[in-house]
């Protein structure tokens, strides 16, 4: 026990002393640059950008094991993060919003056109300070109120988008020519051609997408067995689909890896310098 | 009023929020009732800022599993918090931006912020390598077909797949990976995703029906019959 | 250096791999901290030695390059932010690119948000990318940032019939009504082009959705790899193209590249990252290969 702790402070006192190293190699090297800006901003860049580098690194150390520096930077994400979006959220949308509706004394200090007064607005207004009552045991059942609007919102809004987008006009789209460019067989089979724009490429792809919807919604259809003819059907559904989230998973690495390049190029070109 | 007020709310704005769509003179009040939304909406980014204070306090006073942390929280919190209120060090007056540069604001955002967010978000990539590595088994056909699409796309999106495949003829480039990737995407992906898209709109309708019909109440908490 | 890059790249992954191989076949548990150093080195090796790729745009990725290319000079192009840091490595240099292409073809550029992350990233890109590499562009008159407004699809709601019931000033505090560039503008429908960058909640999605579809309103998405997948059904109907991830941005950046001469030294972020993302690729798809012959000669030997 005791030695565990001689080894955290060791440890401790190590990290401290390479990130007052690397502050200090950092702001030499911003002073020195072509683009110095003095100074005062040379320190003060120089910290932020090794203080950028040691979080990058405290929540990298959690591939080794949970540790007390990953815990301090996840803590400190967790306050920062929940203050930001009060911070935008205040200023875009309650002063620049709410408070020209409102009032005008108001407007005037935060510069803000004055709309008029609008009773309206103080529906808004109330039902916002009922949803922090939230925060209260004992009458945090008035914040349904707010909630019923915010539900009552999207699903209003919802039902009619997705409805016309994600439903008609997607079976509408799927009905496609299922013989493109056609001429006739004779020329079908005298251009045919595995090129990736030609007509038999053209004409496959028309022929899975219609199948594959049609078949990926029979899966879907659970109101039925799954027998026979259904049941093939199905089964191709199920193909579709194994295609669909193996294209996904693909894109998910590429996701996931992208994300890592970046913080990486970070740390090698901003705090190392060792690329430009 | 624990039940009947708020069904009838969302009665009332979900039935507005149709009406708009067909109705021009219920226009205004659609926009009206998604203006008053954004607003509540702002009011929830506080009600979280003060569920984080609440609950990182709770675990200070009670001095719970590594409270010490929460201390960091709630410095870092009311720090930024501070920030972003009163726009310090920010270089124009009351009405500038608040995430201008030079501010302390943006300053504390491209520095701790962004690098946590994002770093935070890149240990996936190692975890999507170690799943790689010890999951991703073709034990069946459905598995076989999942990989081998995996496969495509992997070596499709970057150029290895053109430098593997570059030297197929234009008669057959469908045989080239990344034209055999662009394939896959536009054609039983996008099947497949269309499907699920179809699939995901009716159940997005009557899911909102029920909501707006009162039928489904479970968003008023476990306490409502 | 791109080949002595890959040539050890190619070597100290090989090797590792190999080593990986024998371990499985022997049925050796492999500490998961091994299978992290590999991708580190993945990616770490290629960046220190600047390897990189040419890159050709595919169809997705052209048609949304040559809609802004094609619309006549000084048309409304609307760009939101959707994106916070969870996202941006991958996105960010798509947006770069657009509003690179967007001010070369003097177009008038919206920018907004839908992400309150987003803010601050717009504040970066005008003063990286606006204000070093456009001077000449005003604010105001040629672009501006309307910023982040909570609310998200109802946001689009409201902006798609009456972009002042939402948006009074820009956010500097400057009222609408007073700067040129939205003389003439009174909603989403007055715009020729919009493209929204993301890949969560709200994001391109929401934007066909709310704004696209309903207003028939041109509609060009920049998405995060993870979820470029989704939108596809959406193209090219409802959507006039798609960047789709890092690859994306490199076809992008490349296209740029070739049609504008003076973008010949413009940093290329999306083509930098390709490097990195060939190697990782390789190893995901190696560990996936090795694990399946390992479970596989493993499942034999056991009786």
């Amino acid at each position: 026990m005791a030695n565990s702790k001689r080894i955290s402070a060791i440890i401790l006192i190590i990290v401290i002393a390479t990130f007052l190293l690397s502050w200090i190699i950092k702001a030499f090297n911003l002073e020195g640059s072509p683009n110095n800006t003095g100074l005062w901003f040379s320190i003060r860049d120089a910290f932020f950008i090794t203080i950028a580098a040691f979080l990058t690194l405290a929540i990298f150390s959690f591939l080794y094991k949970d540790n007390p520096y990953y815990k301090f930077a996840e803590h400190l994400f967790v306050g920062i993060s929940a203050a930001y979006w009060m911070c935008v959220g205040f200023w875009s949308t309650l002063i620049g919003n709410l408070v020209p509706n409102i009032s005008s004394s108001l407007s005037t200090f935060f510069r803000v056109p004055y709309k008029g007064l609008h009773f309206t607005y103080f529906v808004p207004l109330i039902l916002g300070i009922i949803l922090l009552m939230r925060l209260s045991s004992k009458r945090g059942w008035i914040s349904r109120w707010a909630l019923a609007w915010i539900v009552g919102t999207t699903s209003g809004l919802n039902l009619i988008r997705y409805l016309r987008t994600d439903f008609i006009s997607q079976v509408s789209n799927t009905f496609i020519p299922l013989l493109v460019d056609w001429k006739g067989v004779g020329p079908f089979f005298s251009h045919f051609s595995l090129s990736s724009t030609g007509q038999f490429a053209m004409t496959l792809s028309n022929w899975v997408i219609f199948i594959g919807v049609f078949c990926g919604l029979i899966y879907f259809f659970f109101s039925k067995e799954h027998k026979g003819i259904f049941g093939t059907a199905s089964r191709v559904g199920i193909w579709v689909l194994m295609i669909t989230f193996g294209a996904s998973f693909g894109y998910t690495v590429m996701g996931r890896v992208s994300l890592l390049v970046g913080r990486l190029t970070y740390l090698f070109r901003d705090w190392l310098g060792l690329i430009s | 009023m624990k039940k009947q007020v708020p069904l009838t709310i969302t009665f009332i704005v979900g039935v507005v929020l149709i009406l708009s769509v067909f109705f021009p003179p219920v226009e205004t009040w659609g926009e009206d009732f998604s203006l008053f939304f954004d607003i509540i909406a702002v009011f929830a980014f506080f009600l979280g800022g003060g569920n984080l204070i609440r609950v990182h306090t709770e675990r200070i006073a009670k001095k719970k599993k590594d409270w010490g942390f929460s201390i960091i929280t709630i410095l870092g919190f009311l720090i930024m918090l501070a920030a972003g209120l009163f726009k310090l060090w920010n270089p124009g007056d009351i009405s500038a931006d608040v995430a201008a540069t030079g501010s302390l604001f943006q300053l504390l955002y491209d520095w701790m912020f962004n690098p946590l967010g994002a770093t935070m978000y890149s240990l996936l990539a190692f975890y999507v390598a170690s799943a790689s590595y010890r999951a991703f088994r073709a034990k069946n056909r459905d598995a076989t077909i999942l990989l081998i699409a995996a496969f495509i796309i992997l070596l499709g999106r970057t150029p290895l797949g053109m430098y593997a495949t570059g030297w197929i003829p234009e008669s057959f480039s469908v045989l080239q990976i990344p034209n055999l990737a662009i394939w896959v995407m536009t054609s039983p992906n996008l099947a497949g995703q269309r499907a699920i898209m179809i699939g995901i709109a009716l159940g997005v309708v009557a899911m909102s029906l029920r909501l707006i019909l009162g039928v489904e109440r479970t968003y008023l908490g476990m306490d409502i019959d | 250096m791109t080949n002595i890059g890959l040539i050890i790249s190619f070597l100290v992954i090989g090797v590792g791999l190999l080593w990986l191989f024998i371990l499985a076949l022997k049925g050796r548990e492999v500490d998961r901290r091994i299978i992290f150093i590999f991708i580190g080195l993945a990616v770490s090796v290629p960046l220190l030695f600047r390897i990189s790729f040419s890159e050709k745009a595919t169809p997705i990725v052209r048609d949304v390059f040559y809609k802004i290319e094609n619309l006549p000079e000084g048309s409304n192009i609307l760009l939101s932010y959707d994106y916070g840091p969870s996202m941006a490595p991958e996105v960010e240099p798509m947006s770069n690119a657009f509003l690179r292409h967007a001010l070369a073809k003097n177009h008038k550029v919206f920018i907004m948000c839908l992400w309150a992350t987003g803010q601050s990233l717009i504040a970066t890109a005008i003063d990286s990318i606006i204000k070093r590499e456009f001077p000449e562009k005003i604010n105001g008159v040629d672009y501006i940032n309307i910023g982040f407004k909570a609310g998200g699809q109802g946001v689009l709601n409201v902006i798609i019939t009456d972009f002042r019931k939402m948006y009074l000033t820009d956010v500097d505090g400057v009222n609408l009504d007073s700067v040129p560039i939205f003389k003439g503008i009174k909603s989403l429908k007055d715009m020729d082009l919009l493209i929204s960058i993301g890949g969560g909640f709200p994001g391109v999605k929401e934007w066909i959705l709310f704004a696209g579809a309903p207003g028939n309103i041109p509609t060009a998405g920049g998405s995060a790899a993870v979820a470029a997948p989704l939108l596809y059904p959406y193209y090219p109907k409802q959507m006039v193209g798609l960047l789709g991830g890092i690859k994306g941005a490199a076809e992008y950046e490349s296209e740029l590249k070739k049609v504008y001469p003076q973008f010949a030294n413009m940093p290329t972020p999306g083509i930098a990252m390709m490097g990195p993302q060939t190697l990782a690729h390789l190893v995901v798809m190696a560990f996936i290969v090795i694990g399946n012959i390992a479970f596989f000669v493993n499942r034999r030997r056991k009786p």
